[in-house]
């Protein structure tokens, strides 16, 4: 409906009527986009400038920024000035950060689609009458605190914990097993907290495909793994690619479970931006290090949307 | 939002044209789970003042927040070398507490001290050490050297957390190596960094929770604080604070007041408030810190006044209170820390 009101007709509208109409509808369309463009204007918008700006200063000394321009900020991410030899040097510290958090992002999306699709599958093709419960049994690791559960998962898995004791109880270990504070317990952490975001959009794009297409298929003597790969996945590509998006960006600026689970004893970028107006106190470099990985965040989705577009249109 | 009640209140003190004394607000902005109850409610009913508090984890998010302007708190507790940095940007109202009635109370140790000479902007909250606590019924050797930290013995390789931060890790390191702080020797920092890339192999974790750590059997080492380690030793008697021969951290918050802070008086008020010794005793029985306030101790917990974690053996060497290092300093000690974390 919105869509043809954009599209003007050509040439100027037949009556006055409607020229009013339309320029109601301008008027209403306005007013209504006004609260969210300002809230993206004032708290999207103004913070990325401050942020861009603060990126081409000087650091102060204790914090803050003085009104020099500098890039050192951004060579500071790919060189060091070699604190040993005073020299220029390719540094590859921050670029590891970068690429740990981007590995732990890809490999949550990955195992978080392996294990949601099925369950995604399996919640569309119950009666519709069950649907919602299976949609709300999801919903319930929202009512707690992200924090509390991260914490609660540390009591299940440390030397001393519910798995541990158990498992000593029975005899099974004489020694407890390490599984706090490895990358095991890291994974772990991210999959449960980000699976309901692959589930979600997943399910809601099988829950309106037709089924009669996936009869259609076998009566076409398509195998199983045809029918899946031929026409679900194809019909589910919208959701998967929501899901992926809504796991992999916040996966990216993970750190709480990181340092939870993890044991703190390396930083995510996440961390790393958030020392820098700290107590490294070097604000430009923090606002550098955040825009890059925007920026980053921002070319990744490009290509990806891109690409699945162009694939999905093969099947259409 | 918050700031306006605060104007308002302001406003109205101005208008009444009344003292200091009159009912108001004061806001409080202080390290998280460290203002006694008791003392807060103490003082809302001798002054009649409402009294809100706010928590921070360091003092540079304290920094960062209190330069960002208009925050509406009058009050805030950084910590010694932060007074320092603070009065240096022109944060901080010039009070004279050494002016203050109860002043006389404060210990002649920490009237004069680096941070505030003479005592000019702040008054102390309460002080501390910095080191680490060990495990005895693991390892029952000698606790009292950095050795336990950076070249470990086998019973406690793999089972150290170390603080996640940057200056208590670093200065430790230094005093292992025997160098100076804030130090900018390019040959001593590379020493520095190849000891912590060494130690790291054997710590499991790098965090705050030191308390949750050592009593949930994850660690049997823990860089610590004194007053950590004495509510940790409650839970598991054989945690013992360690008093290190290569030195040790001190440190000592303090009340400042800010310099565009809306109730001033009160403020001030407060400022002499926790001066006396019996109020002072609050604080300490509350967050198990010693305070710099004399005959305090008669009001404390019999069992804080003897604990090994407050009182030092003769034979430890003297807390080292740490300056900030300037910006030269830092940005050497953070390529460390990124290098070392990486």
């Amino acid at each position: 409906m919105t869509a043809e009101a954009i599209k003007t007709p050509e040439g100027p509208p037949s009556s006055i009527t409607e020229r009013t109409v339309a320029g109601r509808q301008a008027r209403t369309r306005g007013l209504l986009l006004a609260p969210a463009m300002l809230v993206i204007g004032v708290f999207g918008i103004l913070p990325l400038f401050i942020a861009l700006t603060y990126s081409f200063l000087e650091g102060g000394t204790y914090g803050g920024v003085e009104w020099v321009f500098s890039t050192e900020a951004y060579v500071q991410l790919l060189f060091e000035r070699d604190i040993f030899e005073e020299t220029l040097t390719f540094n590859t510290a921050y670029l590891e950060i970068f690429w740990r958090s981007f590995l732990l992002a890809a490999f949550s999306t990955l195992a978080c689609l392996l294990i949601g699709f099925p369950a995604a599958y399996f919640m569309a093709t119950r009666p519709a009458k069950s649907r919602d419960f299976w949609v709300f049994l999801i919903t319930i690791p929202f009512w707690t605190n992200l924090l509390i559960r991260t914490f609660s998962i540390q009591l299940i898995l440390r030397d001393e914990g519910v798995i541990n004791i158990v498992l000593t109880e029975l005899g099974l270990l004489a020694q407890p097993l390490q599984l706090i504070y490895t990358d095991f317990a890291v994974g772990l952490g991210l999959i449960y907290s980000f699976l309901p975001f692959m589930v979600l959009p997943i399910y809601a794009a099988l829950e309106r495909l037709d089924f009669r297409l996936v009869e259609a298929g076998f009566d076409l003597y398509a195998t199983r793994a045809q029918v899946l790969r031929r026409i679900v996945v194809p019909l589910a590509k919208p959701g998967i690619v929501a899901g992926s998006i809504l796991v992999f960006i916040p996966g990216l600026g993970a750190w709480i479970t990181p340092e939870l689970l993890g044991g703190g004893k390396e930083l995510m970028i996440g961390n790393m931006i958030a020392l820098q107006f700290g107590s490294s106190r070097n604000w430009p470099f923090g606002s550098a290090a955040a825009l890059v990985l925007m920026a980053m965040v921002l070319v990744a989705l490009v290509i990806y949307v891109r690409n699945v577009g162009k694939s999905g249109a093969d099947h259409g | 939002m918050k700031k306006f009640p605060g104007v308002l209140a302001a406003v109205a003190a101005l208008l009444a044209g009344g003292q200091a004394m009159a009912a108001g607000e004061l806001h409080i902005y202080n390290w998280g789970n460290y203002t006694s109850p008791e003392l807060k409610e103490k003082f809302e009913k001798a002054y009649d003042v409402k009294v809100t508090i706010d928590g921070y984890d360091s003092n540079e998010t304290m920094l960062a927040k209190v330069k960002a302007g208009a925050t509406g708190y009058d009050i805030v507790v950084p910590g010694d070398y932060m007074i320092q940095i603070m009065v240096g940007e022109g944060l901080l109202a010039e009070t004279n507490p050494s002016a203050m009635e109860n002043y006389k109370h404060v210990d002649d140790r920490w009237k004069d001290v680096y941070w505030d000479p003479g005592r000019k902007y702040s008054v102390p909250w309460q002080w501390g050490t910095t080191s680490f606590a060990v495990n005895t019924a693991v390892y029952d050797g000698d606790i009292n050297t950095l050795a336990i930290l950076f070249d470990p013995p086998d019973a406690l390789k793999g089972r150290i957390n170390m603080l996640n931060d940057i200056n208590d890790v670093i200065n430790a390191g230094l005093r292992y190596l025997g160098y100076p702080r804030c130090n900018k020797n390019k040959d001593q920092l590379k020493e520095l960094s190849q000891l912590l890339l060494n130690a790291k192999q054997h710590w499991r974790t790098m965090a705050y929770e030191t308390i949750e750590k050592l009593t949930s059997g994850d660690v049997d080492v823990s860089q610590n604080w004194n007053g950590a380690s004495m509510r940790a030793r409650k839970q598991v008697p054989t945690l013992k604070y360690a008093y290190p021969r290569e030195g040790f951290t001190g440190w000592m918050d303090n009340v400042a007041v800010l310099k565009d802070a809306p109730n001033l008086e009160n403020a001030k008020l407060f400022m002499n408030f926790i001066m006396v010794p019996e109020n002072a005793a609050l604080i300490s029985n509350f967050a198990r810190y010693a305070n710099g306030v004399v005959g305090s101790e008669k009001f404390m917990d019999p069992e804080m006044i003897e604990s090994p974690e407050i009182v030092m053996p003769a034979n430890a060497p003297a807390p080292e209170f740490v300056p900030p290092c300037d910006k030269e300093v830092v940005d050497l000690y953070n390529k460390i820390w990124t290098n070392l974390k990486k």
